[in-house]
């Protein structure tokens, strides 16, 4: 019988084994701000950096979006400020490089790390994040962990795991005009449920995955922690040899031939067997909108909010009572008739070339209605949206474009939503809270975020992207 | 790291599913260092009013469960963010062990490493163990890590399956990276082995 690509990679990277874990050698790093208690610990315990040059962090969750001009004079708060102080003067003590403030390639931990070719395919790539499933479009294991487990691969270069059981999500079947691949991983965790994926890793396969563009995967393979799957992966094809092509730290020479030759074998076998199978059909799709407090509490554009009076299970009942009742919605209400204060654009689901483009052809000639943030995920992404002019689009709509960072997605910049304020917003997490106190926010795809920026509604962007010429 | 042999405690129970770590420590605190005390922090949003102060009906705040050092919680708990504070938040407040039918996967090791229990039940023992420590006066659970068992005030024992290294590392108090660090001549010739192999990925 055949192998899996995630067991392909995972036989590569097996160390030694115990019981039903395996040491697994971890090829990259990732840290962010937050990491400074996986330091705090190296240093207690008087460890060594095993492969300092195997790490790299990036200032992105605490960067202010506004002001960026002044570098760290722009934080105000001083807490704020030695978070990022803080990552500054641990990888500059360990001999780790750092994207910071005034790096060429400053941004999110998972959108600079493949444009930088840090993320390859075939690697096992731990991050200090959740969202490190992000990097598994490309065709690496990758997965987030907590800061004990941060100071665990920094002195061994290691990690045990048990091995995770294998889900095959196959997507077949012509996108709708204006369907994303948001709303296709919208849609998956509809199905699925918030812990559906708990304890596998995922493989994303068929035709409507094959064509979608690598970023476009990377949304998908970002939101798989959102079913509760550490990991997400797609086979990597001609796209993202194409993708890797030039990337400051892509093979070069001899080494891209030998690169690709290993790349070009890491996909599942035809008669390999996974764990469980998932179908989904991508042409009955529409856009997708939470209208709750958890990934999982989605629904179509076109449809109402659902009824917790018409919910058998007393427990989901309660919780959907609950999420109406933080929302400030209705059962029954439709979702096209809800009024939203602000939209967000940005994080590392959906804050890449790509997606401004999308937000740009949108907003195009158009006003937002109500306050408009786009926060581009790096500042690569942002010079190259600034050299295709679509700065000028957003900021003749009337929208704020705004320096590269997670920003709203988590909040914790200062940039967040008041108490009862609403969102539209491309981020990932709508939990409690998530994008400020008090704050609501209804997760969408950057088409569709772009469009309630217009008209202050959800729209349905599906008829629009019909009637026009967009390439959504 | 503090072993965890046998614990006798109260115990509280939180019959809510898919409880995340912004949840149970919302992000704004992250960047507190360690030495303020996270206990402060678990909790924070929902075990609040609008107005602040603390909701009566929230099990945690209820005199009955002070002092718990055991969380019977529900599905999905720890779902979300891979923030170990989350982990801080409920060892700085006194737990060490948190029962439940699934957890979410970045959580449960966040709790491994820092000696902290988590063990799954189905979900009817788990509704049952809430209910009965809800109802009786005594809020009390006892765990035998060695024997891998439960057993509740009322006496009944429950079996647990816990996973052998994880059983290992509590009991003995294990500090991970000195563990690992025993491998490290077989981490040294992998990496030999493997940078011969692919000789870009870390050059
Ligand atoms: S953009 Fe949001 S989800 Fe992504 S890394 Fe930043 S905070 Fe995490």
């Amino acid at each position: 019988m055949g192998t899996t690509l995630f067991e392909k990679i995972w036989k590569n990277h097996v160390v030694t084994d115990r019981d039903h874990e395996s040491l697994i050698y971890v090829d990259r790093l990732l840290l962010q701000e937050n990491s400074f208690h996986a330091f705090d610990k190296i240093r207690r315990e008087k460890r060594a950096v095993r492969n300092p040059n195997q790490a790299f962090a990036f200032s992105d969750h605490y960067v202010p979006t506004r002001n960026r001009e002044l570098g760290l004079d722009g934080i105000t708060d001083p807490e704020i400020r030695n978070m990022v102080d803080l990552i500054a003067s641990d990888t500059d003590a360990y001999g780790i490089e750092l994207f910071g403030i005034g790096h060429d390639y400053q941004g999110i931990l998972h959108v600079v790390g493949p444009e930088y070719g840090i993320t390859q395919p075939g690697l096992v790539i731990a991050g200090a994040d959740s969202h490190t499933s992000t990097h598994g479009a490309l065709g690496a294991y990758a997965f987030g962990i907590g800061s004990s487990e941060v100071a665990h691969v920094l002195a061994t270069q290691t990690l045990w795991r048990s091995k995770p059981k294998t889900l095959r999500v196959t997507i077949n079947g012509e996108r709708r005009p204006g369907v994303s691949s948001k709303d296709l991983i919208l849609f998956l965790i509809r199905t699925i449920g918030s812990g559906g994926a708990v304890g596998f890793a995922v493989e994303y396969g068929g035709d409507t995955v094959e064509q979608l563009s690598v970023e476009a995967r990377m949304t998908v393979c970002n939101m798989s922690i959102e079913a509760g799957a550490r990991a997400g992966l797609i086979a990597p094809d001609q796209k993202v040899f194409d993708y890797m092509k030039g990337r400051p730290l892509a093979p070069t020479g001899p080494d891209w031939e030998k690169a690709i030759a290993h790349w070009s074998s890491l996909k599942s076998d035809s008669d390999a067997a996974f764990d469980r199978e998932v179908q989904i059909d991508a042409s009955s799709i529409v856009p997708q909108v939470t209208w709750g407090t958890n990934p999982e509490m989605v629904v179509d554009v076109t449809s109402k909010i659902p009824d917790p009076a018409s919910e058998a299970d007393s427990e989901r009942q309660g919780r959907m009572i609950r999420a109406l009742e933080y929302m400030g919605l209705s059962a029954n209400q439709s979702i096209q008739s809800i009024q939203l204060d602000r939209v967000f654009i940005g994080s590392c689901t959906n804050s890449r070339l790509e997606d401004l483009r999308i937000a740009a052809q949108v907003l195009n000639d158009q006003s937002c209605r109500i306050p408009t943030m786009i926060v581009p995920g790096s500042e690569q992404v942002k010079r190259a949206a600034e050299e295709e002019g679509l700065h000028e689009i957003f900021q003749r709509a009337g929208a704020e474009w705004l320096a590269p960072g997670c920003s709203m997605c988590v909040a914790i910049n200062g940039d967040k939503l008041g108490s009862g304020e609403r969102a539209a917003s491309t981020s990932n997490r709508n939990f409690e809270g998530r994008q400020g106190q008090g704050g609501r926010t209804h997760l969408v795809s950057p088409a569709m975020a772009a469009a309630a920026s217009i008209t202050g509604q959800f729209e349905n962007i599906s008829n629009y992207a019909e009637a026009s010429s967009w390439n959504l | 790291m503090e072993p965890l042999i046998k614990l006798t405690s109260r115990a509280v129970p939180l019959p809510l599913a898919n409880i995340n770590t912004d949840q149970l420590f919302p992000a704004r605190f992250i960047k507190k260092p360690r030495a303020v005390g996270y206990a402060q922090y678990l909790f924070h949003d929902i075990r609040r009013t609008d107005d602040g102060q603390l909701s009566t009906e929230f099990p945690l705040n209820q005199e009955k469960f002070s002092e718990s050092k055991i969380l019977v919680a529900g599905p999905n708990f720890g779902s979300g963010s891979s923030r170990e504070g989350a982990v801080y938040a409920l060892y700085d407040s006194g737990f060490r062990a948190i029962f439940a039918p699934s957890f979410g996967e970045i959580f449960a090791s966040n709790c491994l490493k820092n000696g902290m229990l988590t063990a799954r039940l189905n979900a009817d023992a788990i509704h049952q163990i809430q209910t009965e420590l809800t109802t009786t006066e005594n809020p009390e659970l006892s765990i035998d890590v060695a024997e891998e068992a439960l057993i509740t005030s009322a006496g009944t024992k429950i079996g647990l399956d816990l996973d052998p290294f994880q059983k290992h590392c509590l009991i003995n108090g294990l500090n991970e990276i000195d563990l690992s660090l025993e491998f490290d001549d077989a981490i040294t010739q992998f990496e030999s082995d493997y940078r011969k192999a692919f000789p870009w990925i870390t050059s």
